[in-house]
């Protein structure tokens, strides 16, 4: 007992021998606390800068399977596929371009420097990043890289079960290059939106973000249509095309859920007052809030608690406290999910019967997203637009509409600009490679045609087929001891 | 009486079943079925290496009719089953010897006749 005891204190002291090795490096045997604080502090927040960030990137594993579950079983693979590819699409474009139009800089409309991110190459004075690229602004790099990757995840949830690949890939590359670093140059990186009376608040993207990735999604769609079968009818109606798992999309929305941590307590960049949790706790009031609100909404219009609706309600929660999740105090976070989750519930619902959302994303993201953004206008308190150091006191907390004008602005700024690049890009799409597959091709599924194999081949391929004794060229050779095969069959 | 069965599909079951039902016969059965005929197999990838499946889904579908009824149940299925393509299936017709209502005990011709009124029933599958 004595020496277990004594061993693990010896750990423990090893440890912080360990951790406080780099700040006393420098000093060698004196440490000196003037060098070695600063330093230990910005060590501190990089840390929690990057555990935020891997939430984030975790949020891409939440955003494919709540896809999933809301596709047919015939287009599950290439969820898969169109995840992995623009992810990493976009991190690459995000390395050699989109970073540096969104960071490199304090014009108003756009960074320039930064392109293919080095480590210490200079970063144009008004930066957030300023100066050398250092350890520290590596974290912030990968930071903001995941919150480009989740606005790319959100287009495409309009988008499902009917696209051709090749379209994702080249919006990828837009996206990632420029729609994406111009809004975030403007809502994060000290751009445009900065200038607009008191100044934008948008805590970790609300509109930066969520409404950019659904308006890009809305431009898709436009150019698009519905999946075949969706309406059909004089007058035109809408038919439901379920998903094919709900535990697969609760286990996507739960994966978003506990990621929004990152999202929004990791945009404090840093651990400084503790205002990390104080976020995390506006965070989960809203989703909460999102949940019941949109369960209530849900009840109270078809008398059945949709389990669908009550997986959007979360997200739309999050996503409107996503803007103002710095800004509120407590009691406001779970009015402004409640809110949420009432509005994503009408609109999935209206907006099903002209267009064919398969997830929601315009509701949950879009409409959600304009909603969040605006409530900072509504619920921001003194005490945190004072501590954010942007904007101030919203309508109902003494700040009169100043405030609520600059997030409108900000709203209709990001929806025509984002709306108008992406219209521009999806029809130049459509004109040359195609944006949509042949109906035969939708038909069949996107597993097979678009990738040669099925996500749940069992669905499709007849356990007789699977275990049999092959095709033609087994059956050439039956005479002599037929070979058993328990898998692949050679194509004749 | 006979039966007729015909596979077909999945995508043109829909406009039969309309049709039926609007023609009087809400009666039918449907099977997802697997079979080959002429059509390809389809070679899957599975990382990488392949895997052909020669049987191909179909939906087959069964309904018994009286003998008058025939033609026009066959009429329906091939005017809607028809791509013009290899793989659009097949339609049989067999005889049967005797049917039976079980909640009345009826037999014979009389368990098989037309509803016509079900058509004004609306249509389910749609909201």
């Amino acid at each position: 007992m004595t020496i277990r005891r004594r061993t693990a204190a010896a750990a423990t002291a090893a440890v912080g021998a360990g951790l406080a090795l780099p700040a006393t490096a420098a000093a060698q045997e004196a440490v000196d606390p003037q060098e070695a604080i600063p330093a230990l502090i910005s060590e501190l927040n990089s840390t929690w800068v990057i555990v935020a960030a891997v939430l984030v990137l975790f949020m891409q594993a939440g955003f494919l399977f709540l896809e999933l579950g809301f596709s047919r079983g015939k287009n599950v693979g290439s969820g898969v596929a169109k995840i992995l590819v623009n992810f990493s699409i976009a991190t690459l474009v995000w390395w050699g371009l989109g970073f540096a139009i969104a960071f490199g800089g304090a014009g108003w409309l756009a960074g320039d420097s930064g392109f293919f991110l080095k480590f210490g190459s200079e970063i144009a004075a008004g930066s957030l990043v300023e100066g050398p690229v250092t350890g520290a602004s590596a974290a912030f790099f990968l930071f903001q890289f995941a919150f480009c990757a989740v606005s790319l995840a959100i287009v495409w949830g309009t988008t499902l079960e009917r696209t051709k690949f090749v379209a994702y890939v080249i919006f990828a590359v837009v996206f990632a290059g420029l729609i994406y670093p111009l809004i975030a140059h403007w809502g994060f990186g000290g751009g445009l939106f900065a200038e607009i009376g008191p100044g934008v608040q948008d805590f970790a993207g609300s509109s930066v973000v969520h409404l950019t990735g659904a308006t890009a999604a809305f431009a898709a769609l436009l150019l698009l249509g519905p999946r075949h079968g969706k309406y059909h009818g004089e007058p035109r109606r809408s038919r439901v095309i379920p998903g094919h798992s709900m535990p697969i999309f609760g286990l996507g929305v739960l994966i978003l859920w506990i990621g929004w941590f990152g999202f929004n307590a990791g945009s404090t960049l840093g651990t400084s007052a503790e205002r990390f949790a104080e976020v995390a706790v506006v965070t989960q009031l809203g989703a909460a809030a999102g949940v019941l609100g949109a369960s209530l909404m849900v009840v109270l219009l078809t008398k059945k608690l949709d389990v669908g609706m009550a997986g959007n309600g979360a997200i739309a929660g999050l996503v409107a406290i996503t803007a103002p999740s710095g800004y509120v105090e407590f009691y406001s976070a779970p009015i402004i999910g409640f809110v949420a989750g009432v509005i994503v519930v009408v609109a999935v619902l209206a907006i099903d019967r002209v267009l064919d959302d398969p997830v929601g994303a315009l509701s949950a993201h879009g409409l959600a997203g304009i909603w969040g953004t605006l409530s900072c206008g509504l619920f921001t308190s003194p005490r945190l637009a004072e501590a954010v150091g942007v904007g101030q006191a919203g309508l109902f907390e003494g700040g009169g509409f100043a405030q609520l004008g600059a997030q409108a602005a900000a709203v209709v700024l990001t929806f025509l600009t984002v709306f108008v690049l992406s219209f521009a890009t999806f029809a130049a799409i459509k004109a040359t490679v195609g944006l949509r597959v042949s109906r035969d091709d939708e038909e069949a599924g996107l597993d097979i045609t678009e990738h040669g194999m099925y996500g749940y081949p069992e669905q499709f391929i007849p356990a007789p087929e699977l275990i049999g004794f092959g095709g033609p060229q087994a059956a050439a050779r039956a005479h002599t001891a037929p070979v058993p095969t328990t898998q692949e069959v050679p194509a004749s | 009486m006979k039966k007729v069965e015909a596979f077909i599909r999945h995508e043109a079951f829909e406009p039969i079943r309309m049709e039926l039902l609007s023609l009087g016969f809400p009666s039918l059965s449907i099977m997802e079925v697997k079979g080959s005929g002429r059509q390809k197999g389809i070679t899957e990838r599975y990382r990488g290496a392949e895997l052909t499946n020669y049987l191909r889904p179909k939906v087959k579908i069964e309904c018994v009719v009286s003998s008058g009824d025939v033609q026009t149940v066959v009429d329906t299925i091939l005017k809607h089953a028809r791509t013009g393509s290899i793989g659009d299936g097949k339609v049989f017709v067999l005889p049967v010897e005797e049917a039976y209502r079980i909640r009345t005990g009826e037999s014979g011709e009389e368990t098989l006749q037309a509803h016509t009124g079900v058509a004004s029933q609306s249509i389910n599958g749609s909201r």
